[in-house]
């Protein structure tokens, strides 16, 4: 196998697909992969984090905590996630605490990786939060009366009948959130997280006769990533189906 | 507060007074039911007879006047909402079962989540009340699977499931296709025929004459008049009682 | 008495949920494509100021101690706004206006490209949008960097193909592609009777299609085609990665000009933010107001 990409790669100089037999040049796609997994796995889970409570926020009887959440969507929505990035590494990072793990350099406590996590996390959970919100609002009153009529607290309620029916509202455009989400851990490229797209963009400027086949590793990644996603919240969006309102 | 006993009214309700903003819905509502006893609410709509109900589990405050249920002040800010609501039950028009789970389980979930019974018990329980609503066989159907006239008999099996001393029934047959109000309602009458005590605001003049003791009608926010169903309907005074029962009947 | 329908329960559901309110159900299915400016819309310019003032302020009291000041900073950033706003700013609304554009005219010939009704132009052209539309914007423009030439040769002239005509294509792909996808729903949405009405008057199928359809879509096209518009101007920060002289790359020459005191990240990137929040506000504002002014008649 790495004999054909070699040969490939001696007759059709523009097919290098050198990360197929060159170690250090694999080793690079396989970090990048890894950090675009971390960035992706913990930016999903912390922006639906986000989004859970901030929506259950919204419905908080205190309007101080309402306009918080509220100033936080509109700040994180209407600004472009890639100056958010920015700001946050270069003009917030600059005041993270620092420690000193061997006593000698002084490293700050959140990293280029941790500030992406963040920032894309409370981009993407300020629309989370808006997706929640929109289905806590299509549960009926009625259903929360009769849950309150049993006797059921307001965060059982909450727990037990809202939240698990709002939450099947809210898959489809929840999905579609996070898809986006996914395609926007690559812009983490710019503060030099070595996700897949900073990996690509090394090694195609190493060697520039590997182009084409690092654009179609690219492709074939991002669209598997987010084809996994989507293959994997639809089949739970089956699951969570309840019978007899089917379309 | 005194202590109750059972020779007192197990819904007391004095006086109340309910507004929505401006609109006044309830203009001193007074009216007794005793252990046992099934009362019928009737009136034209916006009357405030489902107002009334609502305010008799807390659902709706009130502006004045008092609610007391088994010697619990419903009107009491400090309320133990969670002692009320085990007293009363509360079946809805539009039967508001929680769709995602399935008929026992909607049956089963608040006497386990909120009363912290063993589910065990609850669940032989929750059976035993399908097959008293004649539902066998339904356990494992979801609410979106059963028809109308099933779901508000499941409705009615979930609030019985608190073991509850009264039951509210607000124009729980209202939303039913007319085939399906009569299981429905024999349902109640079953209920009612075991001594529960049942308080229905109902539009099936029929059905109230059968089974009530007592029939009060409201209308624009007050008592208007009320007697046993043998000398409400055919001899009501008041001229409002008469033309809504011409109209109706 | 007569029994009350309420939707989902007594009779056959019309949404996946009974426990849905009734809504358009055109919007209930995958996502609602408005969403990004309905939350702009949705919202009061003074809470951002707020939240912005503040993260803005809590670092200055930080560095209080700090021999260059913010007070300096700020300065700083006053006298190079009008550099910034016109060299930098204004190019990424010309790389927003250019890439609509061809966005726009690609995307309705995908778009139309995909309701063929002949395999062979509808699948490619499905296949095409699918893969536009989930590639990273940033994965797309470095292809394009990379892919296309510095300059071309044409009849002997030689055009050259700088970094910000590249950026303009590589956005422009996902917004054809996106696009594309306006297109076909908003003609998927004109009721089927309306094709078999045409056609029993004898109109060809191209007749139909440009006489009867999409006259009818134009108006329900605007909407989302605006809000594509906002997401795509939010995106044009990232042609600085280009190495296009932009609003974010000449912030950052501005503060090296400055000698890079760490003083002047907040107000520079505070500033940018701020100026994007103040140009797709109005706009989002705009898509909201036009899309219920057009959702009432149908």
């Amino acid at each position: 196998m790495e004999d054909f990409f070699r040969q490939l790669a001696a007759e059709a100089p523009r097919w290098n697909f050198i990360f197929f037999y060159d170690e250090r040049s694999w080793n690079r796609i396989v970090e990048g992969l890894y950090y675009t997994l971390i960035l992706s796995v913990a930016c999903v889970i912390l922006s639906v984090v986000i989004g859970v409570v901030g929506a259950w926020a919204q419905g908080s009887p205190s309007r101080l905590l309402r306009n918080i959440v509220q100033g936080y969507i509109q700040f994180f929505r209407n600004t472009p996630p890639f100056v958010q990035l920015l700001f946050f590494y270069f003009a917030l990072g600059q005041f993270t605490p620092t420690y000193s793990p061997d006593g000698w350099l002084q490293v700050p406590i959140i990293s280029n990786v941790g500030w992406a996590i963040i920032s894309l996390s409370f981009f993407a959970g300020a629309f989370n939060v808006e997706i929640f919100r929109a289905g806590i609002e299509a549960v009926p009153d009625s259903t929360r009366e009769a849950a309150e009529a049993l006797g059921f607290s307001r965060m059982q309620t909450y727990t037990e009948i809202v939240f698990p029916l709002a939450f099947r509202v809210s898959l489809p455009a929840l999905n579609n959130n996070l898809v986006n989400l996914i395609k926007t851990t690559t812009q983490a490229f710019a503060i030099a997280v070595p996700e897949l797209l900073y990996q690509c963009v090394t090694i195609w400027n190493d060697y520039p006769s590997a182009q084409y086949p690092t654009m179609l590793l690219l492709f074939v990644v991002y669209i598997g990533l987010v084809g996994i996603l989507v293959f994997g919240m639809h089949k739970w969006e089956r699951a969570l189906r309840i019978p007899g309102y089917g379309v | 507060m005194a202590e109750w006993t059972p020779d007192q009214p197990l819904v007391s309700i004095r006086d109340v007074h309910k507004s929505f903003g401006e609109l006044e819905v309830l203009k001193g509502v007074s009216l007794d039911v005793r252990k046992g006893e099934v009362i019928c609410i009737i009136g034209p709509s916006g009357s405030g007879k489902s107002t009334l109900i609502r305010c008799i589990n807390a659902l709706n405050d009130i502006q004045a006047g008092s609610i007391l249920v088994e010697g619990i002040e419903v009107h009491d800010p400090d309320l133990d909402k969670l002692e009320l609501r085990k007293k009363v039950g509360m079946v809805f028009q539009q039967y508001n079962l929680f769709p995602h789970k399935t008929a026992l389980e909607n049956i089963m979930m608040a006497p386990i989540k909120v009363l912290k019974e063993d589910p065990e018990e609850v669940k032989k329980r929750a059976r035993a009340l399908l097959k008293k609503v004649r539902l066998e066989g339904k356990e494992d159907a979801y609410p979106g699977e059963l028809s109308g006239g099933q779901q508000q008999r499941v409705a009615i099996a979930r609030s019985l499931a608190m073991r509850p001393d009264v039951m509210l029934f607000d124009e729980v047959t209202a939303a039913l296709d007319p085939e399906t109000v009569k299981e429905v309602l024999i349902t109640i009458k079953d209920l009612a025929e075991d001594g529960m005590t049942c308080i229905l605001v109902t539009h099936e003049m029929g059905f109230a004459r059968e089974v009530a003791d007592h029939i009060y009608f409201t209308d624009r926010g007050v008592i208007v008049e009320h007697g046993p169903p043998a000398t409400f309907f055919k001899k009501a005074k008041d001229p409002r009682t008469r033309e809504f029962l011409s109209q109706i009947l | 008495m007569r029994a009350r329908a309420i939707p989902g329960i007594t009779r056959q559901a019309t949404t996946d949920l009974a426990v849905l309110k009734p809504f358009d159900p055109a919007r209930r299915t995958a996502h609602d494509p408005l969403m990004a400016s309905r939350f702009i819309a949705g919202m009061d310019w003074r809470h951002a100021l707020g939240i912005g003032l503040v993260v803005c302020l809590y670092p200055a009291i930080a560095h209080a101690q700090s021999h260059y000041t913010y007070a300096q900073a700020f300065s700083a950033l006053w006298k190079w706004i009008p550099f910034i706003v016109k060299s930098g700013f204004l190019f990424n609304i010309l790389i927003s206006f250019f890439s609509m554009a061809v966005g726009t005219l690609a995307g309705i010939a995908l778009g139309l490209m995909q309701i063929s009704p002949l395999r062979l132009i509808s699948l490619p052209a499905k296949v095409i949008t699918q893969l536009f539309r989930n590639s990273p914007w940033l994965v797309l423009l470095f292809i394009v960097l990379l892919a296309f030439p510095f300059e071309v040769e044409a009849f002997g002239f030689i055009i050259p193909f700088p970094a910000w005509i590249k950026a303009v294509i590589g956005l422009s792909l996902p917004v054809m592609a996106n696009i594309a996808e306006v297109v076909r729903g908003a003609v998927l949405s004109v009721p089927s009777g309306q094709w078999e009405a045409a056609e029993s008057l004898a109109f060809s199928r191209r007749q139909t299609l440009f006489e009867i359809i999409l006259p009818q879509c134009y108006k329900r096209m605007i909407p989302p085609w605006m809000n594509w518009y906002a997401i795509l101007t939010m995106a044009t920060p990232l042609c600085s990665l280009l190495g296009v002289e932009e609003l974010i790359n000449l912030s950052r020459q501005a503060i090296e000009a400055e000698d890079n005191h760490p003083e002047l990240l907040v107000p520079f990137f505070g500033f940018a933010l701020l100026i994007f929040f103040a140009y797709c506000y109005p706009i989002a504002r705009l898509t909201i107001r036009l899309e219920r002014k057009f959702a009432v008649k149908l």
